[in-house]
């Protein structure tokens, strides 16, 4: 067991767990940040993914000691009022039918979008292929990037 | 459809505690008289109606049935709002827990809720308008003919008006109507519309909305080791290192299960690893080699279990111009629900309180009062939204795990297993092999059909009252079902998900053998179905033919450059009816799955929305799985336990789909199941008027390595 120290969606929060422990568990269950979710356990699915230091990371093989003082932001913490474009386009869009993989989806799409707003058809595919949706959802998350890429560049 | 409904004894009316309507169902189609409440006594909260108008005008419609990614949430609210004309924004949606007294049929499972809720829905809808109506002409002291409601308003020809807000309150002191009117369909403002889904706001932002996520004070955690083989059974456990291991609080056994109960999830899947479990039986272990010998020996057996016989089936291939045979087999497969199965239990001595996923929550309470021999009603059950079902949580095997260890460690605890415990553990799609033989005479119709089924724990793996029966004089159907110790069940559009695929590849095969267009050959089986059906029809014709009609237009059938190869099928399965065109070309020399067309009727769509993405997600499902979809067995373990060896289908392998619906007004059926099954073998169809080689396994990927779904 150790003190560990993280800064999670701009706030400061300290755990004690064993420094082992995957990221994911310790947002999941230490400090009850549950949108980010566990599909596979061996980062092949992407149902756990969030961004550190603003790049989309697999929380479910990433060991909290590996983390240190990185800027951890999980889908709680995407924008203050649920509007960020991503999210904004994923409602307009309808994407979800289960919904359980959408929050994995979403941090890397918006992470693709924060550096490179304009995406082509090829680099949305590069990105998004790591993730697995089980009821199929994969036509309306081209569409939801692709609108969001929109709502970006008009704003 | 302008008709007028009778009451038929199932609402009651009360008032709520803050002085709005609350109109419920008595789901219980037995249950006695139409009946007051005493607006004391049961408050918002205790009663769990239907619906219910707060004096500010907000609508709160629970939703009875369990959400599994289906629509369900918001297509059923949807209906009520419409009949009640009220605008969708005023509009609440909340969860119902299980209440066997206030629903019936809370259950999803059989695409079959729409069905059975439609008319009801509707009702309580209509209902609560013309009770509002009542109470603003009798304020106004005039005939309820001169008033009208819309949009959360009564109107009065003059000019007045009064919202549902503020005429809450008296309405529900009015008796409801022995009759109501329904609107005609022309008139519907919400149903048919596009609407975005009522959870999305929670759920994009990281609520704790499922199962998963559920944690109350004083709950541990625990996760269970099960046989690894399906055949063996527990001989003995050694607890020690496990329980010496950081936050591990017990480790006990029941069944053949051994839980290991921990303070977090990860510290018990490290503990996990030092747990020493013995188990006997290892002998007779069914490997997928021991699966295909046993397909081929019941294959040749001759005793099967006879499903259906018309005419003469050996007259007919006896008198045959041309008999055409062929060999169909798929394997088992997982549900892959993203959300792997967990359960929340609280077991006292007298009482269990459950939170959860489930597709059957009745069963769940049920099974769980005779396990623990606790009333029924002492169990409550609070439902959470799902991470997908796919059928797998139609079986409760998980939620009785977890009261069973609740009620032996005495304690709240939330069971969640692994993602190898999920992949492992069973209740599978089964394993079919099936053989079709067809006749043809010298004009090319099919005069003869012969189907057998061999499946793996299937029960009966036919249908043998679909098409084509019916449509031919001579057809016999029979099915041999092979008792396996690998557990299996209900998997999205049980049986017919892979029956489909191999009758539609079958029928193609046949008709290229009949010299005729694949189209226009099932267009003369269904012609032949509607003028002289052999037996009764359990399908209707005319809405196959509009249906592969409309998919032969929109694809442009037979029209298209040389490059693309089309492939054509179609099913009926749940009530619905689904027509397929698959598109593949050779992309660098690769056999590729360019576009997928399809057609559905199933009658009035509720959510332009919800049922476009029902179509999107059951085509990419179908895809999927006929080319991937593979769970192989070795000494009776199934080989691949994650998502590194078990493929599913991903982002950048789906062609384009276009989703077409037939609006016919038609009263609405199932839409979570019937377009997946018409999927795989709109493929191999295409694949094989593309390649000239025909597809008989599944997956696909085993007998053309290279084919793809890569646009």
């Amino acid at each position: 067991m150790e003190k560990i120290q993280l800064n999670v969606n701009g706030v400061k929060r300290s755990v004690e767990v064993d420094p082992n422990t995957p990221l994911l568990w310790v947002l999941r269950e230490h400090l009850d940040l549950v949108g980010t979710k566990y599909g596979c356990g061996i980062a092949q699915c992407g149902a756990c993914t969030v961004h550190i230091n603003g790049v989309a990371t697999r929380t479910c093989v990433l060991p909290i000691s590996a983390v240190g003082d990185s800027k951890i932001t999980t889908i709680e913490g995407l924008s203050k009022n649920g509007d960020h474009p991503v999210q904004q386009a994923w409602e307009e869009v309808d994407v979800a039918q289960c919904g359980y993989c959408q929050a994995g989806q979403i941090m890397t799409a918006s992470a693709m979008l924060a550096n490179n707003p304009r995406p082509s058809d090829k680099e949305i595919s590069q990105n998004m292929s790591g993730h697995i949706c089980r009821c199929g959802t994969y036509h309306r998350i081209e569409q939801a990037i692709k609108l969001a890429s929109e709502k970006m560049q008009n704003k | 459809m302008n008709n007028t409904q009778s009451r038929r004894d199932f609402f009651k009316i009360a008032g709520t505690v803050s002085g709005g309507l609350m109109l419920g169902f008595n789901w219980n189609a037995n249950a006695g008289k139409n009946s007051q409440i005493n607006t004391l006594s049961e408050g918002l909260i205790d009663f769990n109606s239907y619906l219910s108008i707060e004096p500010n005008g907000k609508v709160i419609i629970f939703s009875p049935n369990p959400e599994i990614g289906q629509g369900i949430k918001t297509a059923f609210p949807l209906i009520v709002a419409e009949e009640l004309d009220v605008d969708w924004k005023d509009v609440e949606v909340r969860q119902a827990n299980l209440d066997t007294k206030k629903f019936e049929r809370q259950l999803t499972g059989g695409s079959g809720a729409i069905k059975h809720s439609w008319e009801r829905l509707r009702k309580a809808g209509a209902t609560a308008k013309h009770m509002l109506t009542e109470a603003a002409a009798n304020k106004w002291a005039v005939p309820m003919t001169e008033c009208k409601a819309e949009k959360g308003f009564v109107m009065h020809t003059s000019g007045k008006r009064l919202s549902y807000g503020e005429l809450a309150s008296d309405a529900s002191k009015l008796k409801a109507p022995e009759k109501v009117e329904l609107k005609n369909s022309k008139d519907f403002k919400l149903i048919g519309k596009y609407f975005s889904g009522v959870d999305n706001k929670d759920l994009l932002v990281g609520k704790p909305l499922f199962g998963i996520d559920y944690k109350v004070p004083g709950m541990v955690h625990a996760q269970i080791q099960r046989p690894p083989s399906f055949g063996m059974k527990l001989k003995s456990f050694d607890g020690t290192e496990a329980k010496k291991m950081p936050g591990i609080i017990d480790v006990v056994s029941f069944g053949d299960k051994v839980a290991i109960v921990g303070k977090s999830t990860w510290e018990i899947m490290n503990a996990r690893k030092v747990l020493k479990v013995e188990y006997s039986n290892n002998t007779g272990l069914e490997s997928t080699e021991s699966h295909n010998k046993t397909f081929s020996e019941l294959m040749d057996k001759k005793e099967a279990e006879m499903r259906r016989k018309d005419g003469d089936i050996e007259v007919a291939f006896k008198s045959a111009a041309k008999i055409i045979e062929a060999e169909y087999q798929c394997p088992f497969v997982p549900h892959n629900a993203m959300e792997p199965m967990n359960f929340f239990a609280d077991a006292k001595s007298d009482s269990v309180r459950l939170v959860g996923p489930t597709q059957t929550p009745q069963n769940a309470q049920n099974q769980i009062a005779k396990l623990l021999n606790i009333p029924a009603d002492k169990i409550t059950l609070e439902l959470t939204k799902m991470g997908g079902g796919f059928g797998r949580r139609l079986n409760n095997d998980y939620a009785l795990e977890a009261a069973e260890l609740s009620s032996i460690i005495k304690t709240p605890v939330k069971v969640t297993w692994s993602r190898e415990d999920d992949m492992t553990a069973g209740i599978y799609r089964p394993a079919v092999r099936y053989k079709f033989k067809a006749s043809l005479d010298k004009e090319g119709n099919m005069t003869g059909y012969y189907l057998k089924g061999v499946g793996m724990n299937a029960g009966n793996s036919t249908r043998q009252d679909n098409f084509p029966a019916c449509a031919v004089e001579n057809l016999l159907i029979e099915s041999i079902d092979y008792k396996s110790p690998i557990t299996t069940g209900p998997w999205r559009a049980p049986i017919t998900n892979f029956l489909a695929y191999a009758e539609q590849a079958f029928l193609d095969e046949v008709a290229q053998a009949a010299g005729k267009d694949p189209i226009k050959f099932r267009l003369e089986l269904f012609e032949k179905a509607k003028t002289k059906p052999v037996g009764k029809l359990t399908y209707e014709p005319d809405r196959f033919i509009t249906a592969i009609k409309m998919v032969a237009e929109k694809a442009g059938w037979g029209k298209k450059k040389k490059k693309t190869a089309q492939g054509f099928a179609v099913y009926f399965s749940h009530l619905s009816y689904v027509a397929q065109i698959a598109e593949m070309e050779k992309v660098k020399g690769v056999p590729t799955i360019k576009k997928v067309y399809a057609v559905t009727d199933c009658g009035i769509v509720i959510n332009q929305s919800g049922a476009k993405n029902q179509i999107y997600g059951a085509v990419v499902d179908g895809i999927g799985t006929s080319m991937y979809g593979n769970l192989t067995f070795a000494n009776g373990a199934p080989q691949e336990t994650n998502y590194d060896k078990y493929r599913l289908i991903r982002f950048n392998e789906i062609p384009e789909v276009e989703a077409h619906f037939v609006d016919n007004g038609i009263d609405p059926t199932g839409l979570g199941e019937p377009a997946l099954p018409p999927t795989g073998g709109a493929i191999a169809n295409a694949y094989a008027k593309l390649t000239g080689k025909r597809f008989y396994k599944q997956p696909f990927i085993y007998e053309d390595s290279k084919v793809t779904a890569i646009s």
